[in-house]
């Protein structure tokens, strides 16, 4: 074919050993069984092949349109998105709400309708507000969505990149299994979309996730103490122990969160200074983990906050590599959508 | 209003004024109760028009202490017409409407203009609720000796409470000698925050703020303290956790004029709808995540909360139920949780839910229509009792349900102009069949069947 005579390598579609289950929309990983998270990592593994090469481009969504529509700043996962899309050759749109009609009081409903009309695939969502990608899911009936983000609530790609990083470095067997994997996540439990589905990530893949931080940035219902809220499912996913040098204690990878210095003003905190004594990833906590564990962070960091800048940049830092995992997982996602039912 | 005389035959008369419960025969005429008992039919007139009450249940009609019928201002979420149409359709004969409007009730005008609006387009009667302080901000006194005067039910600053600990004293003991309460909104704004759902298992995976139950405790313990000090008439609005009711029984035990309500939602549901799961109660209808029509204040909470309430009101703790109806547009609702407005549209789902406790003999039948009728009516005084009586020469203010018929919730069929409801597409068992208020009726369901007047051979 004339048109694709500068691609030199097989499609995606000969790479994947493995065909990722269809589904319609990324929303969160409550929804995601193990098989179909295994599934996703492994055509991630093929994506990640693609992106090594000279020319990073298959046909795989040739013709195909994607939009990343951003309500809130981002600089990874939007770019980790556009460069997903476009080395699978789909038209990527990006679409902010600074400069578009949401200034203009258009509803989130309304950009979403505006959006499908016009022949998009796929819309890519971040959005401060949790549940926004549901509420694209529920009314656009032609239109893939992906949770970029929402609010408090998710971010799957995130997790599902986290995942990849993990299993890269830790998995064990042919699979990769991260059974038995001590996972600590530090700091603001209570604001952090990246740890809820991490969580939701780590316990269906068997890893055992343990929550430090301070107790007023834990969610309630999760903290012991809390007696008069009946514990969850949710909850029965992990533990938590405020105490991070107890926690840390033989953990496989410790997941830094960002700290917002706002915490402060508005009380959950008596003061930065105090978090970063009890809370901040250290060489020294740092060595009561796992000989050779990892250290993850979401980015964007807050160096000298929640991390030292010598564990950010040090020698067990995973930091940079989930950024380049991002845009494999990204890929994966992408095309199991877009070659998802009603395609 | 033109009545006329309507005989209901064979039904279950239950009339908790009397701790009447037997079937028997009701003779409406002159919009008054004639009689209530077994009629021969030489006491039936002529030109009496005949319904069969067979398995259909008749009491006094229910009493709303509750209500956001958003007029004056906000028309386009409600009207008394369409509230009012509502309400008879949900067997309620008294409307109390909340005085969040625009402008608030907060003077006599308002109040006159209710009124008038309430002569000219309303089924039912209409009790407006005035304000406790001027503009519902929270700052001044509200003129509460003309809202009296002029006729308000209550005073209330709902949607908000009355924050100002010391401002609710004064409002308590400026109101002593009007003999009518303050039904305070029990939410203390610092603890509740930008809370959007109860706090718990659900608003942590669904990653939405909490709204922790002592938001709601606080206030009453607070105003069960005002309410000692000052020897006030407090009236709890939409008590909604379980450990609320201790602090109510508690007010009650030491013998201070303490009262409270409890929503037909906070019974039935819980915060599992947030996240989309309805449970065995939503027969037919799948729920979803995020489902803004469940954002509600108070919250949806635990199935721990819903039981305790239901004791408390079984056991005579919660003294009445209200709808809280709080109808909203689409467009406010179609947005994300957040966003969403909060309120749901009751008053034409509320019997069907509440009966759910009958069937399920969680609460008797009788107490149920107790909560309904005699329960708000001694909230809102002495001179409201004959509203709540079927006692002869009472106005003929009835409801005539059947508990058994099955039906399924269908907003498109709604008389409110506010489809906001979780309940949508789910099936309820036990429906209003006809309405009188004064003897006139206002509401005939599909099921009722009237004999036309003949004369007696």
């Amino acid at each position: 074919m004339a048109v694709s005579r500068t691609i030199e390598t097989p499609d995606i579609d000969d790479l994947l050993a493995v065909k990722p289950t269809p589904r319609k929309h990324v929303l969160d990983l409550d929804d995601f069984s193990r098989e179909e998270i295994e599934e996703v990592l492994e055509s991630a593994r093929s994506m990640k092949e693609v992106l090594g090469r000279d020319i990073k481009k298959v046909p795989a969504l040739r013709g195909k349109v994607i939009v990343t529509l951003f309500y809130e700043a981002s600089t990874r996962t939007r770019m980790s998105f556009e460069e997903a899309g476009k080395v699978l050759s789909a038209d990527v749109i990006n679409m902010s709400a600074s400069g578009s009609s949401a200034e203009k009081g258009e509803s989130l409903l309304n950009t979403g309708l505006t959006i499908q009309a016009m022949g998009i695939d796929t819309i890519v969502l971040r959005h401060p507000h949790s549940g926004a990608p549901y509420l694209l899911a529920q009314h656009l009936n032609k239109v893939s969505v992906i949770n970029a983000g929402d609010g408090l609530h998710a971010h799957p790609t995130q997790a599902l990149l986290d995942l990849y990083t993990v299993q890269d470095k830790l998995g064990s067997g042919a699979r990769g299994s991260l059974e038995g994997l001590k996972v600590v996540i530090v700091g603001d439990v209570l604001h952090s979309r990246v740890a809820r589905s991490n969580i939701w990530g780590f316990a269906k893949m068997g890893a055992k996730v343990v929550l430090s931080g301070p107790a007023t940035l834990m969610p309630p219902d999760l903290l012991r103490s809390s007696k008069r809220i009946a514990r969850s499912q949710f909850a029965s996913l992990v533990d938590v122990d405020t105490n991070l040098d107890r926690a840390i204690e033989g953990a496989d990878v410790v997941m830094a969160l960002r700290l917002q210095k706002e915490r402060q003003n508005a009380g959950f905190l008596p003061s930065v200074r105090e978090y970063i004594r009890r809370w901040q990833i250290t060489d020294d906590r740092l060595a009561k983990a796992k000989p050779g564990a990892l250290v993850m962070h979401p980015g964007p960091m807050n160096e000298g906050i929640e991390i030292s800048s010598s564990i950010a940049h040090g020698g067990s830092s995973v930091i940079e590599e989930q950024v380049t995992n991002g845009v494999a997982v990204r890929m994966a996602l992408l095309f199991q959508l877009t070659t998802g039912p009603g395609q | 209003m033109e009545t006329e005389t309507i005989l209901i035959r064979r039904a279950r008369i239950i009339d908790p004024s009397r701790q009447l419960d037997r079937v028997g025969d009701l003779l409406l005429g002159g919009g008054e109760i004639l009689a209530t008992g077994r009629l021969g039919r030489d006491r039936v007139p002529d030109g009496c028009r005949i319904i069969k009450g067979d398995g259909l249940v008749a009491s006094p009609g229910f009493i709303d202490l509750h209500c956001h019928l958003r007029e004056p201002g906000f028309e386009y979420k409600e009207t008394i017409a369409a509230g009012s149409r509502a309400g008879a359709k949900g067997g309620f004969t008294t409307l109390c409407c909340m005085p969040n409007t625009d402008p608030p009730i907060d003077n006599a005008a308002v109040v006159e203009f209710i009124h008038e609006r309430a002569r000219h387009d309303s089924l039912v009667r209409i009790l407006p609720i005035g304000c406790v302080t001027k503009g519902r901000k929270g700052h001044e006194l509200a003129e509460m000796e003309e809202l009296a005067s002029a006729g308000v039910a209550a005073f209330s600053d709902d949607g908000d409470p009355v924050y100002d600990a010391n401002l609710m004293r004064l409002a308590l003991i400026y109101s002593s000698d009007l003999g009518l309460a303050i039904t305070n909104h029990s939410q203390d704004p610092s603890l509740s925050c930008n809370g959007v759902m109860a706090e718990g298992s659900v608003a942590t995976h669904l990653g939405l703020d909490g709204i922790p139950a002592a938001a709601e405790e606080a206030m009453i313990a607070r105003d069960i303290a005002l309410a000692e000090a000052t020897g006030g008439r407090l009236h709890v609005a939409h008590l909604s956790t379980a450990g609320s009711v201790p602090l109510v029984r508690e007010a009650k035990e030491r013998g201070l004029s303490v009262t409270a309500e409890v929503c037909p939602h906070h019974l039935t549901i819980t915060d599992q709808w947030v996240l989309g799961d309805k449970g065995e109660a939503a027969g037919a209808a799948g729920g979803r995540a995020y489902d803004t029509s469940t954002k509600v204040y108070p919250p949806l909470r635990s199935q721990r909360d819903v039981d305790a309430l239901v004791e408390a009101l079984a056991d005579g703790t919660i003294d009445c139920i209200a709808t809280d109806h709080a109808p909203h547009e689409l467009s406010s609702k179609q947005v994300t949780y957040q966003d969403a407005a909060f309120g749901i549209s009751v008053l034409e789902t509320a019997l069907g839910s509440l009966l759910q406790l009958v069937h399920r003999r969680k609460l008797s039948m009788g107490a149920m229509i107790d909560r309904l009728t005699t329960g708000p009516a001694r909230v809102l005084g002495e001179s409201y009792s004959d509203l709540a009586s079927m006692q002869s020469g009472t106005p003929a203010d009835i409801v005539l349900f059947d508990p058994e018929e099955e039906w399924t919730v269908d907003t498109s069929e709604f008389e409110s102009k506010g489809r906001n409801t979780p309940l949508e597409g789910t099936v309820l068992k036990g429906r209003v069949v006809a309405t009188f208020v004064s003897g006139r009726l206002v509401y005939q369901g599909p099921g009722l069947k009237i004999e036309e007047p003949h004369a007696r051979p």
